[in-house]
C-alpha cells in the first residue's frame, strides 16, 4: 500500500514544485492537474486498502473538479496573454507592494 | 482689640482711586491718554489723603488705648480667604502699634508725594495710568502692613514689586526703563522665593501663619530646634534682601531710578524697601530664636551698607548716589535689627523715609529744573536759582549726615551705640558703621556741593529754562523738611532727654510688640558711652559733611584728588562691576541653558525619539511590504512553506 | 431637564451640531452664532448644576445609570461630585469665551459648518470626560475628543499641520490603548469576584490588586502597578509629562486659535483629572510607590519647560512650554498625596485653564491682525493697542502667579502642601516660580514695550467688542478667584475631604 501513496506523494511533490517554479502558465496548470491527480490516485489507493468505496466515489467528484477548473485556467490563460502579451506568470505584478 | 471699619476703609480707599483713574475716568473720556494732570492727580491725591485722615484717626484709638491695654490692635475680619484642610487664611487686618506708625508713614508721606507728582508729571502723558499705578502701589504697601497673617503679608509683597515694575517701567518705549522694571521684578521674585520658604517652614512648623497664633506659640515656650529656627529666618531674610535691595539682590534698586523721581522718592526709599524690614521687625519673636540668622543679618546689613556707600562716593547721576544711599541706609537699618535692636531699626525707617523722601523730591525738584538733566557735574550753582529747593535738601542732607539734633542724628546714633553696647554687638560691625556713617556724609556733602555750590555748568538753553518748581512741589519738600528736622525728637535717648524730660517716645510706643532692649550698662557707665558715641558721632559728621561740600567743589571725582586712586575710581563709578558680573555669571549661562533645552535637547534628543519611532516603524513596514511582490507564485511557496509548518507542529509528536 | 441634567450637559452641543448639519449653507454667517447659542445653552445648564449641587455631599450627584452591554458590564453612567465640578463648570465657561474671543473679523474660514460641528462635537467629548462614572464611557469619550482635534488642526491648522496632527492623534492614541486594556482586565477582574462584570468606577474604588512592596523591581512585575501604569501613562501623555509632551508644541502652533484655546484650557486638564479620578485613588499604593518618580518628572517637567519657554522666539510655542511647565505643578500635588496640596493641584486645573485661554486669545489677537507668531515683529504695542495690553499683562501676572490673581492660590496651596512633605520638591518647584517671571515678563516686553520697531505695527487695530467680553470675563475670573477661592471652589471641599481620607487610609498614614 505505501507504494502507491508514496507514488501519490512523489507526483503530489513535483507537481508542488512545477506550480512553485515554473514560469510557463501552460505548464502551471499542468502541474496543477498533477497535484489534482496525485491525490486522486492516494484516494484510491486508501480506497482499495480499506476495502471501501468512498475513496473512489471521491475521485469522481475530483476529476469533475479537475476538468472544470481547466478550463477555468485555460481561458485565464487567453485572457493573460491577451493584457499581458506573455504567459509568463511574472508578467502580472500589479498586486506589488 | 478693638473691631473697626477703619483699616478696610484705608485699605480701600486708594484702591477705589486706581480704579478711578484707571477705569472709570478713560471710560468717560474715551481713551487711556486723555485724563489730564490736574484731574487724574487731584482725584488720586484725594484718595490717599483720606486714607492717610483715617490713619490718623486709626493711630489715636491705638493710643487711646494704650492706655488700658498692653498690646492694643485695631482688627477687621473681611472674610475667609482660603480654607483648606488645615490651612486656614482669614482675610484679616490688623493694626498694632509697629503697622499703626507704618500706615501714618504710607498715607503720610504717600499723600505728599502724590500732590508733588501733580507738579512734577505735569507735561507727561499718560498721566491717568501713572495716578493709578500709585494708588495701586498704597494698596498694595498698606496691605502688607495691615495683613494679620503671612500670605496677606506675601500678597502686600507682591502686589508693591508689580506696581514697582509698572512704575519703574513707565516710560516703557525705552527698552532699558523696560529692562529696569523687568530687572526690579525677576530680582525681587528670587527673594519672594526665599519668603516662601520661610512660610512653609513656619507652617510646618507651627501649623499656622497668622501672626498672633505665632506670637502665643513661641511665648508658651513651643520649641523649634534652633536650627529649623535658623533655617526660617535666613529664608525670611532671603526675601528682605530681594525687597530691601540688600546684598547680594539690591542689584535692582539703581537702575530703578529709571522711574520718575516721585516714584523712587515712594516706593524705593520710603515705603516698599522697608518692607524688609518691617517682616523682620513684625517677626522679632522668632529671630530672637536664631541668633546666628541675626548675626549673618547684621554682617550682611553692615557691610551692604559699607559697599553701598562706596560706590554712592563715586557716581555723577544724581538719583544714583541716592539710589545706592538707600541701600546703605537700608543696611542701617539690618544691622540694627541684627544686634536685636528692633524699635531702633523702626526708629530709622521712620527717619530715613522723611529725609530720603525729602531728597529724592528735592532731586527731583532739580532734575525738573534742569530740563531733565541727572548728571551733577553739568550743573553746579543752583543755589541762587532754586532756593527753596536748595534749603529743603540741606536740611535732608543735614539730617542724613547724622549732624546733631536732625532726624537722622537721632536714629543713626541709637544704631551705633546699638552695636557697640548690646551683647550681640560686635566691635568690627561697631567700626563699619562709623566709616559708613562718615562716608555718607561725605558722598552727601559731595552731593550738594556739586550740584548747588561751584561754577554754573548748565547748558545754556537748560540755564534758559531754569526755574523753581511751583507750589505742588514745593510744599511737600517744606513739609517733608520739617519731619527730617525734628522727626527725630521722637526717640530722644535717655542721656540727652533727661535734661528736658523727653522720653524717648517711639520706644515707649513700640515696647509691647518690640521689647526695649535692656542695655547692659546703667548709670553713669552707661551715660558715659552714650555720651562718647554721640560726641564722637556728632563730630564725625559734622567733619565729614564739610570734608565733603569743600573737598568736592571744584575736582568732582576722587581720582581728581589723588591721581594714584584711578583705578579704583572706575571700579567704584561701574558700581564694582556687579551687574557685568551677574551677567556673566547668572544670566547668560542660564540664557544658555534655556537654548540648549529648547534647540537641542527638545528638538533633537526627545523630538527625535518620537520621531525615530515613527520613522522607525514606518521603515519596518517597508521591509515588509517586500512581501508583497506581486508574484503569485512566491505567494503560493510561501503558502507551502506554511502548510509544510503547520503540519509539521500537528505532527511532531506522531513522527516522532 | 433636571431629571437627566447631565446628560443633556453632555449632548446638547451634538446635538446642536447634528441640527447644524441640516441648516443650508447660505446661512453660513450664522453658524458660528449658533454655536455661540449651544454653549450658552450648556453655560445655563451647567449653572443650575452649580446652584442646585448639594455642597455637603461627598457622593456623586445627578447619578443616571442605564445598561448598554450587560453582557460585558458596560453601562451608561454618569454622576458629579465636587471634582468633576469645578472642571465641568470651566469647560462650560471657556466654551462661549473660546467663541467670543475667537470670532472671524473678516472672511469666514473654508468649510465652515464642518468647523463650527468640530467645535461642538468637541464640547460634547469634554463634557463626557469629566462626568463618565464608567471606565468604558469615560475612555469612550476620552477618545472622542481626540477626532474633532483632529479636524480642527489638521484642516484649518497652519503649514505643518499634517504633521502636526498625526503626531497628536497617534501619541495619544498609543496611550490610550494600553489603558484600554487596564480597562478589559479590570472589568473581567470584577466578574470574576462579584459574579457580573462592572466597569463603573465605584467598582474600583477599595479595590485592592496585589502589589508587592519589597522593591521596586518587584512592584513592578504586580498586577497592582502594572494597571496603574497603563492608566498613568495615557494620563501623562494627555497632561503632558515630560518626556512625553512633545506633541504638545507642534499641536499648538499649527491648530487655528480656538482649536489652542480648548485644548490648552480644558484638554490638557483631562490628563490630570485621570490621574485623580481613576489612576490614583483605584491604585494607591502603587501611586505612592512611584511617587518619587513622578515628583522628579513633574519638577523636570516645571524647570525644563520653563528653560524652553525662555528661549522661544515663537510666542505660541513660549505658551505652549509655559503650559508644560505649569501643569508640572499639578502632577507635584496630586502625587504628594496631602491634602492642602492634592486640593490646590484642583484648583490649578482650573486657574491654568482660565490663564492659558486668556495668553492663547492673546496670540490669536496678534496673529490675526499682524499675521505672525514671532516675538521679534511686535514691540511698543502697549501705546497701540492698550486693552490689548492690559489683557496681556493680567494673563501674564496669572500665569505668574502674583497674589490676588487665581495661579497664586493654586500654586501657593500646592507649594505649601507639597513642602509639608518633600520639601527638597517643593523648593525646586518654586524655581519655577522664578523662571516663569523671566520668560512671562520677557515675552510681555518683548511684545508690548520697547520702541516701535515695525512700521507697519501703527495700525493694529485694538479689541473688538467681542474680544473684549471674551478677555472681560477671563479677568473677572482671575481676579474673582484670586480674591475669592472660596466662593469658587467652597463646594468642592467636602469631597476633596472624602478623597484624601480614602486616600490616606489605603497607603495608612
Amino acid at each position: 500500500m505505501d507504494k502507491i501513496q508514496l507514488l501519490s506523494a512523489f507526483l503530489f511533490t513535483i507537481g508542488l514544485l512545477i506550480v512553485i517554479t515554473r514560469r510557463n502558465t501552460i505548464v502551471l496548470l499542468m502541474g496543477v492537474e498533477l497535484l489534482l491527480n496525485a491525490a486522486n490516485l492516494s484516494m484510491v489507493g486508501f480506497s482499495h486498502h480499506m476495502s471501501q468505496i468512498d475513496g473512489q466515489m471521491q475521485v469522481f467528484f475530483v476529476i469533475t473538479i479537475a476538468a472544470a477548473e481547466s478550463a477555468i485556467g485555460l481561458s485565464i490563460l487567453v485572457n493573460l496573454y491577451r493584457n499581458f502579451g506573455s504567459i509568463k506568470t511574472d508578467v502580472a505584478q500589479g498586486l506589488r507592494g | 482689640m478693638m473691631q473697626s471699619n477703619l483699616p478696610l476703609l484705608i485699605l480701600i480707599l486708594p484702591l477705589i482711586g486706581f480704579f478711578v483713574n484707571g477705569v472709570v475716568y478713560p471710560l468717560i473720556l474715551k481713551g487711556f491718554a486723555k485724563t489730564s494732570a490736574p484731574l487724574a492727580g487731584i482725584t488720586a491725591t484725594a484718595f490717599i489723603s483720606l486714607s492717610f485722615i483715617l490713619a490718623v484717626k486709626v493711630f489715636f484709638l491705638l493710643s487711646g488705648a494704650g492706655h488700658e491695654e498692653h498690646n492694643p490692635v485695631v482688627m477687621q475680619t473681611v472674610y475667609q480667604w482660603l480654607d483648606v484642610g488645615s490651612l486656614h487664611i482669614p482675610f484679616e487686618l490688623k493694626v498694632d502699634k509697629i503697622s499703626g506708625i507704618l500706615i501714618l508713614i504710607i498715607t503720610g508721606i504717600g499723600s505728599l508725594i502724590h500732590l508733588y507728582s501733580i507738579g512734577y508729571m505735569s507735561h507727561e502723558k499718560c498721566v491717568g495710568r501713572y495716578f493709578s499705578y500709585l494708588n495701586l502701589f498704597c494698596f498694595a504697601m498698606l496691605l502688607l502692613v495691615m495683613g494679620a497673617n503671612l500670605p496677606l503679608l506675601f500678597f502686600g509683597w507682591e502686589g508693591v514689586g508689580l506696581c514697582s515694575y509698572l512704575l519703574i517701567g513707565f516710560w516703557y518705549t525705552d527698552t532699558e526703563k523696560a529692562d529696569a522694571g523687568k530687572k526690579a521684578f525677576i530680582v525681587n521674585r528670587i527673594g519672594d522665593l526665599g519668603f516662601l520658604i520661610g512660610m512653609f517652614l513656619i507652617f510646618k512648623n507651627f501649623g499656622t501663619l497668622t501672626f498672633s497664633e505665632i506670637y502665643t506659640s513661641i511665648a508658651s515656650g513651643d520649641t523649634i530646634s534652633q536650627t529649623t529656627a535658623v533655617a526660617i529666618c535666613l529664608a525670611l531674610f532671603v526675601g528682605a534682601t530681594g525687597k530691601s535691595a540688600q546684598i547680594p539682590l539690591y542689584v535692582w534698586l539703581p537702575d530703578a531710578m529709571s522711574g520718575p523721581t516721585p516714584v523712587s522718592a515712594l516706593i524705593h526709599a520710603a515705603t516698599m524697601v522697608t518692607a524688609g524690614v518691617y517682616m523682620i521687625v513684625k517677626l522679632n519673636p522668632l529671630f530672637d530664636l536664631a541668633p546666628q540668622a541675626l548675626t549673618v543679618i547684621a554682617y550682611t546689613g553692615a557691610f551692604t551698607a559699607l559697599f553701598a556707600g562706596s560706590i554712592a562716593i563715586a557716581q555723577k547721576d544724581i538719583k544714583k548716589v541716592l539710589a545706592y544711599s538707600t541701600v546703605s541706609q537700608l543696611g542701617f537699618m539690618f544691622l540694627a535689627c541684627g544686634v536685636g535692636a528692633y524699635q531702633t531699626a523702626v526708629f530709622h525707617l521712620m527717619t530715613h523715609a522723611f529725609f530720603k523722601a525729602l531728597l529724592f523730591l528735592g532731586s527731583g525738584s532739580v532734575i525738573h529744573a534742569c530740563s531733565g538733566e541727572q548728571d551733577m557735574t553739568k550743573m553746579g550753582g543752583l543755589k541762587k536759582y532754586l532756593p527753596h529747593t536748595h534749603l529743603t535738601m540741606l536740611i535732608g542732607s543735614l539730617a542724613i549726615s547724622g549732624i546733631p539734633f536732625f532726624s537722622g542724628f537721632f536714629s543713626k546714633d541709637e544704631i551705633l551705640y546699638s552695636v557697640i553696647a548690646l551683647p550681640s554687638g560686635h566691635t568690627l560691625l561697631f567700626f563699619v558703621g562709623v566709616l559708613t556713617a562718615a562716608l555718607t556724609a561725605i558722598y552727601t556733602g559731595r552731593m550738594m556741593t556739586i550740584t548747588f555750590y561751584g561754577t554754573e555748568r548748565l547748558s545754556h538753553e537748560a540755564k534758559h529754562h531754569l526755574h523753581e518748581s511751583p507750589a505742588t512741589m514745593l510744599i511737600p519738600l517744606y513739609v517733608l523738611a520739617i519731619l527730617a528736622a525734628f522727626g527725630g525728637f521722637l526717640g530722644v535717648p535717655h542721656l540727652l532727654g533727661e535734661q528736658f524730660s523727653l522720653h524717648h517716645q517711639l520706644a515707649h510706643w513700640l515696647d509691647p510688640l518690640v521689647p526695649t532692649r535692656v542695655l547692659p550698662m546703667v548709670g553713669v557707665k552707661l551715660a558715659l558711652h552714650e555720651g562718647v558715641v554721640m560726641v564722637g558721632s556728632s563730630v564725625l559728621a559734622i567733619c565729614s559733611f564739610a570734608f565733603g561740600i569743600v573737598a568736592f567743589k571744584k575736582k568732582f571725582h576722587i581720582s581728581d584728588h589723588i591721581s594714584g586712586l584711578k583705578d579704583i575710581q572706575k571700579v567704584l563709578e561701574n558700581k564694582y562691576f556687579i551687574d557685568e558680573i551677574y551677567f556673566a555669571v547668572v544670566v547668560n549661562p542660564l540664557k544658555l541653558l534655556g537654548k540648549l533645552c529648547a534647540h537641542v535637547v527638545d528638538k533633537v534628543i526627545i523630538d527625535g525619539f518620537i520621531v525615530g519611532l515613527g520613522r522607525g516603524t514606518r521603515d519596518l513596514g517597508k521591509r515588509f511590504k517586500a512581501l508583497q511582490s506581486g508574484d503569485v507564485q512566491a505567494y503560493a511557496y510561501l503558502l507551502v512553506l506554511g502548510l509544510v509548518t503547520l503540519l509539521w507542529i500537528a505532527f511532531r509528536k506522531v513522527m516522532m | 431637564m433636571t431629571t437627566c441634567l447631565l446628560s443633556w450637559i453632555i449632548f446638547t452641543p451634538a446635538l446642536m451640531a447634528l441640527v447644524l448639519m441640516f441648516l443650508p449653507n447660505r446661512m453660513e454667517k450664522n453658524f458660528r452664532m449658533w454655536a455661540l447659542l449651544s454653549s450658552f445653552i450648556s453655560l445655563i445648564l451647567a449653572f443650575k448644576l452649580w446652584l442646585n449641587f448639594d455642597a455637603s455631599s461627598a457622593q456623586f450627584q445627578f447619578t443616571e445609570l442605564a445598561a448598554w452591554i450587560p453582557q460585558l458590564g458596560l453601562s451608561y453612567s454618569v454622576g458629579i461630585d465636587g471634582i468633576s465640578l469645578p472642571l465641568v463648570m470651566l469647560t462650560a465657561i471657556i466654551s462661549p469665551i473660546a467663541l467670543l474671543g475667537t470670532w472671524p473679523a473678516h472672511g469666514l474660514p473654508k468649510k465652515e459648518k464642518f468647523f463650527v460641528a468640530m467645535i461642538l462635537f468637541l464640547q460634547t467629548g469634554m463634557y463626557g470626560t469629566f462626568l463618565a462614572t464608567d471606565l468604558f464611557l469615560f475612555y469612550f469619550f476620552w477618545e472622542i475628543v481626540l477626532i474633532p482635534m483632529f479636524f480642527m488642526i489638521g484642516i484649518w491648522g497652519g503649514q505643518d499641520r499634517i504633521y502636526a496632527t498625526v503626531k497628536f492623534f497617534i501619541f495619544t492614541m498609543v496611550g490610550s490603548l494600553l489603558m484600554l486594556v487596564a480597562i478589559f482586565y479590570l472589568v473581567r477582574s470584577s466578574a470574576i469576584q462579584g459574579g457580573m462584570p462592572s466597569a463603573l468606577m465605584s467598582a474600583f474604588a477599595n479595590a485592592q490588586f496585589p502589589l508587592d512592596q519589597s522593591s521596586l523591581a518587584q512592584g513592578l512585575k504586580s498586577p497592582q502597578m502594572l494597571l496603574f501604569l497603563a492608566f498613568a501613562l495615557a494620563f501623562v501623555i494627555k497632561v503632558p509629562m515630560v518626556p512625553f509632551h512633545t506633541w504638545l508644541p507642534d499641536a499648538h502652533v499649527q491648530a487655528p486659535t480656538i482649536g489652542s484655546v480648548f485644548l490648552a484650557a480644558v484638554l490638557l486638564k483631562m490628563g490630570t483629572y485621570g490621574l485623580m479620578r481613576i489612576a490614583i485613588p483605584f491604585f494607591p499604593q502603587a501611586a505612592l510607590m512611584m511617587a518619587p518618580f513622578f515628583y522628579f518628572l513633574g519638577v523636570v517637567g516645571i524647570i525644563y519647560g520653563a528653560f524652553c519657554a525662555m528661549a522661544q522666539t515663537d510666542f505660541k510655542k513660549l505658551v505652549a512650554y509655559s503650559s508644560i511647565s505649569h501643569m508640572g505643578y499639578i502632577i507635584v500635588g496630586l502625587f504628594s498625596f496631602d491634602r492642602i496640596a492634592t486640593s490646590g493641584a484642583l484648583y490649578q486645573m482650573i486657574n491654568h485653564g482660565v490663564s492659558a485661554a486668556g495668553l492663547f486669545l492673546i496670540v490669536g489677537f496678534l496673529y490675526e491682525r499682524l499675521h505672525t507668531r514671532n516675538l521679534e515683529d511686535f514691540g511698543s504695542l502697549a501705546k497701540i493697542t492698550p486693552m490689548m495690553a492690559i489683557a496681556f499683562l493680567i494673563m501674564t501676572l496669572s500665569s505668574v502667579a502674583l497674589p490676588g490673581t487665581n495661579g497664586f492660590v493654586g500654586e501657593f496651596t500646592i507649594l505649601l502642601g507639597t513642602f509639608q512633605v518633600a520639601p527638597v520638591v517643593a523648593v525646586l518647584c518654586g524655581i519655577g516660580v522664578v523662571l516663569g517671571a523671566v520668560y512671562s515678563l520677557r515675552a510681555y516686553q518683548m511684545v508690548m514695550f520697547g520702541p516701535l520697531t515695525k512700521q507697519e505695527n501703527k495700525s493694529t487695530k485694538d479689541l473688538t467688542a467681542r474680544e473684549i467680553i471674551a478677555m472681560v470675563s477671563l479677568t473677572v475670573l482671575v481676579f474673582g478667584i484670586g480674591f475669592f477661592p472660596e466662593f469658587f471652589f467652597g463646594k468642592s471641599h467636602v469631597t476633596l475631604d472624602n478623597y484624601m481620607t480614602n486616600l490616606l487610609s489605603h497607603i495608612g498614614r
